[in-house]
Parts: C-alpha cells; sequence; structure tokens
C-alpha cells in the first residue's frame, strides 16, 4: 500500500510552483494517498518485456518546410501579458 | 426552473441546404440561437456569448447567398465551442479563474475549419475547469445542470455542450474528450457524442490537458450530423504534428452493411448498473434481430485501464499546467512579491482542488525514485491495453458496452470524494488510451435517464464507428 507523508506533500507543492498552507496539507495527503492507493493497482500485472507506449498517432517524423509565416504581430500577443513594459515582459525581481 | 420546450432544429445538411437556398436566413438562425440560450440560462450550460462576431458573420453569410453563391456545407449554422477551443471576440477560459479575461490571438484549427463551411459559433460552454472532471461541478464558474433532470449533473467535462445540444440551443457543439468528456455527457444527456480516433482531428488551439489522448469532436442532436462535422474537422494539420492524413474523403457517406458486432465482457460485469446493463442488453438483442453477428468478448487487461489513466495523464496535466505561471498571461498575483512568490500564489489561488491534485499526482509519478514504479510501467501496461483491443478487433468490427456505470448522479452528490468521481471514467478510458475513435449513441433510458451505447472501432476507422452508430439510431427510430 502506498502511503504519502505530510514532508512528502510539501515537497510535491514545491515542484508543483503551488503555495499551500498548513491546514490544508493533512487533508491533500490524504487524498492524494487515496488515489495512489488506487492506481497500486498496476503493481499486479506483469509488464516484462514490454516495452512502454510513446504515442499512439502512429506517426513517425513528421517534417514540414521552415518556412516564415505572418500570424500574430508583436502587439496582439503582449495583450494578454500581465505587465509590459517598451514591448518587453515585465516580470518580479528575481533575486 | 423553467420548463424550457426543447428546439428541434433537424439535420445540419438541411438547415445549410435551406441557408444556400435563401429559404431562410443566417441572421434568423443566430438570433434564434442567442435567444434559446437566454432562455436557457439557469442550465448555465454557456458562459461566454460571441454576439457582434455572430451576426456580423450570418449578414456575410446571408448577402454570399443574395449573390447566388454557395456559403458551405454548414452555411449559417449556429454552434457552442467548449469554451477550451481558443476562438476570436470573446474569452477562452477553460472555465478556469487562471484564464479568466484571457483574450485568444488566434483561433483552434477545428474553429477555422468550420467557420470556412460557413458555421457561426454563437457562444462558449462551460465545462470541468481545464477538462478535469466528469460532471461540470469542477468550473470555477459554477456548474452546469442536466437537461433531462437540472437536479443532475449533465456529465462532463463537456457538460455545457452536452447541455446546450440536450436543450436544442444550436444544432450542434464541440466538445473535447481525454477520457471520457465527450462521450460520457453525451450518455447522460441523451445526445450523440463522437471522439474521433486519436489525431485525425487537429488539437491546435484547444487548451491542452493530457497531450497523448486529447481528442476534439463534435456533439450533436443525431449521427448523420456527428457525421458531417467529423467529416468537415478531420484532417492532417502541420501545425499539430500528431495529425494523421484522413483516412476516407467523405465520412458522411455511412454504410448499412451487417456487422460483426462484439460486446465487451468486462463492461458488462456486475459493478455495472443493472438498468443500465439491460439498457445495453436490450439495444445488442435489436441489433442481433437486425441481422448482426454478435459475440461476446473479453478485454482482460481492460481491468488496469482506470489506474493506467490516472498515472499517465494527471503525468501529462503537471506538464501542460507549469505554464500557467502568471508571467504571459492569464491570471497573476502581482503582490509586491519575488518571482517565486508570484508563480506559486498566482498557481495556488488561479488552480482549484481538482487542478492541483491532478498536478501534484502528476509531480508524484514522475519524480525521481517513483518514475519507473508509476509512469513507465504505466506505459508498459498501455502498451498491453492497446494490443488487447487490437486482438479484439482482429475479430469483430465493433466492440460495443455502456458508456458508463451509471446514469447521470446528482450535483454534489460525488463532488467530495475524487476517488468516486474518477470511476465514473471506467469504460472510457481504455479507448482513449489506446486512442481508438468511439462514439456514444442513445438507447433506451433507465429509471428515466439516458444512457448511451458505446461502439468502438479500429484505430481512423471511425467511419465504421458512426455507420454503427446510425444502426443503432436507426433501430430505435
Amino acid at each position: 500500500m502506498s502511503t504519502i507523508s505530510i514532508d512528502e506533500v510539501k515537497k510535491l507543492a514545491k515542484l508543483s510552483a503551488i503555495k499551500v498552507e498548513d491546514d490544508e496539507i493533512d487533508g491533500l495527503r490524504q487524498e492524494l494517498e487515496n488515489i495512489l492507493q488506487y492506481v497500486d493497482k498496476l503493481k499486479d500485472i506483469n509488464v516484462e518485456g514490454v516495452e512502454p507506449t510513446i504515442q499512439v498517432s502512429r506517426q513517425q517524423n513528421v517534417f514540414r518546410e521552415d518556412v516564415v509565416k505572418d500570424q500574430n504581430t508583436q502587439d496582439e500577443l503582449l495583450k494578454n501579458v500581465p505587465e509590459v513594459q517598451s514591448g518587453y515582459i515585465k516580470v518580479p525581481k528575481v533575486l | 426552473m423553467t420548463n424550457i420546450l426543447k428546439k428541434e432544429w433537424g439535420k445540419i445538411a438541411d438547415l445549410a441546404s435551406a441557408i444556400n437556398a435563401g429559404e431562410t436566413s443566417a441572421v434568423a438562425n443566430v438570433k434564434e440561437s442567442l435567444r434559446l440560450i437566454d432562455e436557457a440560462k439557469e442550465y448555465n450550460a454557456v458562459l461566454h456569448l460571441t454576439k457582434t462576431r455572430a451576426l456580423d458573420r450570418a449578414k456575410k453569410i446571408d448577402e454570399l447567398v443574395k449573390s447566388s453563391k454557395s456559403a458551405g456545407r454548414l452555411a449559417g449554422v449556429p454552434f457552442i465551442a467548449k469554451d477550451n477551443y481558443l476562438t476570436f471576440d470573446t474569452e477562452t477560459t477553460a472555465a478556469s479563474n487562471i484564464l479568466a479575461g484571457f483574450k485568444a490571438p488566434y483561433q483552434a484549427t477545428v474553429i477555422e475549419k468550420l467557420e470556412a463551411e460557413g458555421a457561426i459559433m454563437v457562444a462558449k460552454a462551460n465545462l470541468d475547469s481545464f477538462a478535469h472532471g466528469g460532471s461540470t461541478e469542477n468550473s470555477d464558474f459554477d456548474p452546469t445542470k442536466n437537461a433531462v433532470d437540472p437536479a443532475r449533473v449533465p456529465g462532463g467535462s463537456s457538460g455545457g455542450s452536452a447541455t446546450a445540444v440536450a436543450l436544442g440551443l444550436a444544432p450542434f457543439a464541440l466538445g473535447s474528450d481525454t477520457g471520457g468528456s465527450i462521450r460520457q455527457p453525451a450518455s447522460f444527456s441523451g445526445i450523440v457524442g463522437l471522439k474521433p480516433s486519436y489525431g485525425s482531428v487537429s488539437r491546435y488551439g484547444v487548451v491542452a490537458m493530457a497531450s497523448s489522448t486529447d481528442c476534439m469532436g463534435p456533439m450533436t442532436a443525431n449521427t448523420e450530423d456527428a457525421a458531417l462535422i467529423y467529416d468537415v474537422i478531420a484532417g492532417q494539420d502541420t501545425k499539430d504534428s500528431t495529425t494523421t492524413p484522413r483516412k476516407d474523403n467523405n465520412y458522411t457517406k455511412l454504410s448499412d452493411s451487417k456487422l460483426k458486432i462484439g460486446v465487451i465482457k468486462e463492461h458488462m460485469s456486475d459493478g455495472i448498473n443493472k438498468e443500465v446493463r439491460s439498457s445495453i442488453s436490450e439495444a445488442v438483442d435489436k441489433l442481433k434481430t437486425d441481422g448482426h453477428e454478435v459475440t461476446e468478448i473479453s478485454i482482460p487487461e481492460l481491468e488496469y485501464s482506470l489506474a493506467c489513466y490516472y498515472i499517465i495523464i494527471p503525468a501529462e496535466i503537471s506538464s501542460n499546467l507549469a505554464r500557467y505561471d502568471g508571467i504571459r498571461f492569464g491570471f497573476s498575483n502581482r503582490k509586491d512579491q519575488d518571482l517565486e512568490g508570484l508563480f506559486n500564489t498566482t498557481r495556488a489561488i488561479g488552480f482549484n482542488s481538482e487542478n492541483k491534485r491532478r498536478i501534484m499526482i502528476g509531480n508524484y509519478v514522475l519524480s525521481s525514485g517513483y518514475y519507473d514504479a508509476y509512469y513507465k510501467r504505466a506505459q508498459k501496461v498501455r502498451t498491453l491495453l492497446i494490443k488487447g483491443f487490437e486482438k479484439a478487433l482482429e475479430q469483430v468490427d465493433v466492440l460495443v458496452g455502456p458508456v458508463t456505470p451509471n446514469t447521470a448522479f446528482k450535483i454534489g452528490e460525488k463532488f467530495n470524494d475524487p476517488v468516486a468521481m474518477y470511476l465514473e471514467d471506467l469504460l472510457t478510458v481504455g479507448v482513449s488510451l489506446a486512442g481508438l475513435p468511439a462514439i456514444s449513441v442513445p438507447v433506451s433510458s433507465a429509471e428515466g435517464l439516458p444512457v448511451g451505447m458505446q461502439i468502438t472501432g479500429k484505430y481512423l476507422d471511425d467511419k465504421t464507428v458512426l455507420s454503427a452508430a446510425k444502426t443503432v439510431q436507426d433501430l430505435y427510430a
């Protein structure tokens, strides 16, 4: 049976870049554990020598010509950006 | 709840012919659709309208017809797109707070193809946010109600689209299906929903959930309409390199030849609601009487499909949802903090509980130490599942069974139990992992609630799936 600890939940939250409040952690831990216990079922099936599936469209090496096409202008694409300065996307200070 | 009359639009091909012949106007169709949407507001099927663009396009189509030109195979036919399709003249939110206010700078390939044939988008439909769910209760903008019983869920994640079509708010709607999100709401709402073969319809311009199973497809009042819309939207797209060349140049020419049909044994087991099973058995009997060869087929690997799905799909979700960082688009929590703080709080506020659960499960199964035990193992089980389907489909033309283990449940009934909600996907996820075409077509109701039969076919043999669905539809006519 898979179990998941409080520390693992905290680590997962960090990996997921999602701030989790202290009072949310235990509920989340229980929910994640329930899901993991369900998917543990896969441990019952023998997969020795089986290749993993990477994709199902049965397509290989789809190429196209590398040509420039007009699509969106810089202005159009910057319209959805939360903060713009002189045509650049602005981010808060990193350090 | 006002009891609104279900609008019958008739066949889409006839609607377009009437427009092209100048008998009806596109403007009248659009106005009628907008009026119905307004009347059905309480169902919360629709999130946004595209009134201005719709009326402009309708006027242009009417002018085109007046100058004796054909306005296309879908001339003046209104439709509603699930709000994860990128479209002009309105927001595209995927029913998530993190995308509230987002205005797409380009449109999905599917929308472009429909517009090129004269179809007119009038509104965007509600969904479980980012298509995470099977009830539309996970929408950040309130649940949608079931068209047959408003106390119940319409299914999901394409629940808004399902209710819209079931009420006749437009002649058709677009859905997206990652693990059952077109088929299950179609089943719960008594309409037709086609999940095409993976890669036969472009995913370009649709908010990604799980890229290896996401499929775009029509939700319609009948199988002929589903075939027509599929015929318009299918085809290779240079903007989506997983798309495949068309296998057939006309999907509307359905066959009425007798089929070899396999009833999936595992999908008719005791775990499936008895009433649902009896509706399906009745349909199977009708098919037998109609001269089709019916056998029972076992696909033992199906037992593992749901567990496999709930590893692979969260893994892909965690990757696809990494782009919502509050920097380039969407909601951004800019309150005096550093970059990392902005990421973490933007995502904490912008995503809902189900989004977060899936992202975290995905990161868990992909993280070092667990990757081999979960993700890689699941991809191997997926190979076995694909082989299981292939073996079964060597013996028959199509596989049949129920779409869902139960009929539509009450709003709130499963909301606080994620695993119970996931179990609703039991019968649809296997097909998704294998990339096969499948449809939900209505059969007899169970205790007054709609039941859909799931018909699954060989990869890229969407035509046989549509033909079989039409056969079933005609047996109930």
